[in-house]
């Protein structure tokens, strides 16, 4: 067993479990996202891509380009959050919510991707 | 350098790794606390709620890059300025940390050889114009780079020596040189390199060592089986073995030295006329004393004292040779002892010699034997070998009448293989020429051009080299004379400074010296010799239509389509 490699996949499926876990629930309904759970994952996801760098094969090269979608589409809906409540000072509407929620549910799909590409990677592996 | 080269930024996104983490982390934990930690009383009695996300990110932010606008967006509590306090300090050690790390990496070795490999793969690939691969930038290395670059070629150079690396940077080539610092026996940097490359015009391996050198000649014949590869080799056991899979020029210098003083023996005009057409550019011949006959004495009996005594003897002159060892071939006579000692050379009988080869491989030795030698006999005609460029003032100031440097040597034979084919076939025939054609010849040409080396080219009367030339002969049928064309495109058309010293046609033996009233045929090659500017105005002549109808009619022929319709029209009115 190495070491890196628990840590690797640790922090990749950290980052679609945090990443589901504030997806999960009514999409408009503020209630049901909690804003620790977005920055959790936000912080995870980053995390996440900077272990990916380095690393020069063609699953390493998908690897990274997941988690770079990730982390796009989870900065944005933080971006959206933060406006809505500050810059517009109307609040989380009904609208405002489920549009940060979606973004956070295109983010999911990338780290699932990434969660499987992990997973073909090590059935692939003959030891 | 093995496998492919790497890549920096790879390697720099690798480095960086833990330092990003390291500052994600700090950054979160900083963010996190911030939004937990309670606010200040508000003054309605209550308490301030702690600050969101937005500021949080916003104030540490500002905070971790040391740009500190205060407490914004409201005076903190005291909760908040202690995990502020922790959060600065928190915030330096990341940063340091990261710097540090940064600043490791540009001393890093691994890192600047990733670089500078990368900046010669950019430059190899960006190549788009001819160049040749040299390996190994020696004596013979520098010779070959610096002739290359006068005569406008490129070159790309593959050195294992740090050392030497540098010192390329410090010459001022008028072009670059892409250099790597590699192994050239390794069939991967001769491909980085460019081996494979479509502009690679042939591979030069001049490592001083053999099986360096081999090993480039089997990659070479491999990879780019088409690519010309002039291959450097002392030992008769590489030669062969080069030889077995078709290397095209293996250049041995010893032996190459041996021909030519057997030719200088034979024939010393032709000698010159060979010393003068393959001179490196730029530099000028001085006529030798010829060799005399009579006993020769040879001080060391290794490869090429074995070469020496050999050409000697083929010319019916008696050898002594004075070696430690005994040579193996008996037929020799043979003074044991030191070339450089009086005992050895009296013992060999120095006062009835007429010459003195000095072949061991050190310098130093050399030069005290032909010394020693002309106290003891100051009419006696020496050959020096010279194994050092660096050595070349103490070898200039003892003037001896044969200096034999290796790389010189291999330098000239290059340069005359690669830049005109058409040159080995006319200094064979000078090989085996009579001495009296030689003489002629040379005198002529030395009367003409001087004993400065002279440009040497081959022009192909085809459509790529001579465009206009093959129009007019394809498509308008007119004969051209030899000299018809080797004139200056200047009002008074005087004849150009150089000569045709070769013909080369198709199903037919060479011929040598062609006439001006030879009359040129499609697809002819041509071997000229004469001066730069002769063969730029040649170039001109056989490339630009309207420079070439100057050349035969004098007259200026009128360019652009209104111009020639005009002409046209007073032709046929004159008509």
């Amino acid at each position: 067993m190495n070491l890196e490699k628990v840590v690797f996949g640790f922090f990749i499926v950290l980052a679609a479990t945090l990443n589901f876990g504030f997806f999960i629930g009514e999409i408009d309904n503020p209630v049901h996202h909690d804003i620790y759970e977005l920055f959790a994952a936000v912080v995870v996801n980053l995390i996440a891509t900077v272990l990916k760098f380095g690393d020069r094969t063609q699953i390493g090269a998908i690897h990274l380009a997941t988690s770079l979608v990730a982390d796009l589409q989870l900065l944005a809906a933080a971006m959206t959050w933060g406006y809505a409540v500050h810059v517009t000072q109307l609040g989380l509407s009904a609208s405002t919510m489920s549009s940060i929620v979606s973004l956070s549910g295109g983010a999911l799909f990338a780290n699932v991707v990434s969660v499987v590409i992990l997973i073909a990677e090590t059935i692939m592996q003959r030891r | 350098m093995n496998g492919t080269p790497t890549s920096a930024i790879f390697l720099v996104l690798r480095r960086l790794r833990t330092p990003l983490i390291v500052l994600i982390v700090i950054f979160a934990v900083s963010v996190l606390g911030l939004t937990l930690m309670p606010g200040p009383p508000d003054p309605n009695g209550g308490q301030m709620p702690p600050l969101s996300f937005f500021h949080a990110t916003y104030f540490i932010s500002y905070t971790a890059t040391t740009i500190g606008f205060g407490e914004i967006p409201y005076a903190f509590s005291e909760q908040q300025r202690l995990w502020v306090t922790a959060c600065i300090y928190l915030s330096v050690i990341g940063w340091a940390y990261t710097l540090g790390t940064v600043f490791a990496m540009l001393q890093d070795k691994n890192f600047l050889n990733a670089l500078a490999q990368q900046r010669f793969a950019r430059q190899v690939r960006r190549l788009r114009e001819p160049f040749f691969l040299v390996c190994g930038y020696g004596e013979a290395g520098h010779l070959i780079c610096q002739a290359l670059d006068e005569l406008g070629y490129r070159a790309v150079i593959v050195e294992k020596d740090e050392v030497k690396v540098g010192d390329l940077e410090l010459q001022s080539y008028s072009a670059d040189m892409p250099v790597l610092c590699a192994d050239a026996a390794q069939p991967d940097s001769l491909i980085f390199a460019g081996l494979t490359s479509a502009h690679c015009r042939g591979v030069i391996a001049l490592t001083n060592d053999d099986n360096a050198n081999l090993a480039v000649a089997i990659a070479a014949r491999l990879l780019a089986p088409s690519l010309p590869a002039l291959c450097r080799a002392e030992h008769a056991e590489t030669v062969a073995n080069m030889a077995s899979f078709g290397t095209r020029h293996i250049i041995n210098p010893f032996e190459k030295f041996g021909e030519y003083m057997a030719l200088a023996l034979h024939s010393p005009a032709a000698y010159h006329l060979l010393l003068w057409l393959t001179g490196l550019p730029g530099t000028a011949v001085t006529r030798h004393r010829e060799p005399p006959a009579g006993k020769w004495v040879l001080c060391g009996y290794g490869t090429f004292g074995k070469v020496m005594a050999d050409a000697l003897e083929s010319a019916g002159l008696p050898v002594t040779v004075i070696d430690r060892a005994a040579p193996l071939a008996a037929a020799h006579n043979w003074v044991k002892g030191d070339g450089t000692g009086v005992e050895a050379l009296i013992a060999a009988r120095i006062e009835d010699a007429v010459g003195i080869v000095a072949a061991t491989a050190n310098d130093v030795n050399n030069l005290s034997t032909v010394v020693t030698a002309r106290q003891l006999n100051p009419k006696l005609f020496t050959v020096l070998r010279q194994n050092h460029v660096a050595n070349r003032a103490l070898f200039d100031a003892f003037e001896s009448d044969f200096a034999m440097v290796p790389a010189e040597i291999v330098a000239h034979e290059c340069l005359a293989i690669l830049t005109t084919p058409l040159l080995a076939p006319f200094l064979d025939a000078v090989r085996h020429a009579d001495d009296a054609w030689a003489e002629t010849l040379l005198d002529e040409l030395t009367g003409r051009f001087g004993w400065d080396v002279p440009a040497v080219w081959s022009v192909g009367i085809d459509s790529a080299q001579a465009p206009a030339a093959y129009r007019l002969m394809a498509h308008e049928k007119q004969p051209l004379r030899l000299g018809e064309l080797l004139r200056a495109p200047i009002t008074a058309r005087p004849p150009l400074k150089c000569m045709a010293l070769l013909l080369l046609r198709e199903g037919e033996a060479p011929r040598l010296l062609p006439t001006p009233d030879e009359e040129i045929q499609l697809r002819d090659q041509l071997l000229f010799v004469g001066s730069e500017e002769a063969r730029k105005d040649l170039a001109l002549t056989l490339f630009n239509g309207h420079t070439l109808s100057f050349v035969l009619t004098g007259r200026d022929s009128p360019s652009g389509l209104v111009w020639e319709w005009l002409a046209d029209r007073r032709q046929t009115s004159k008509a």
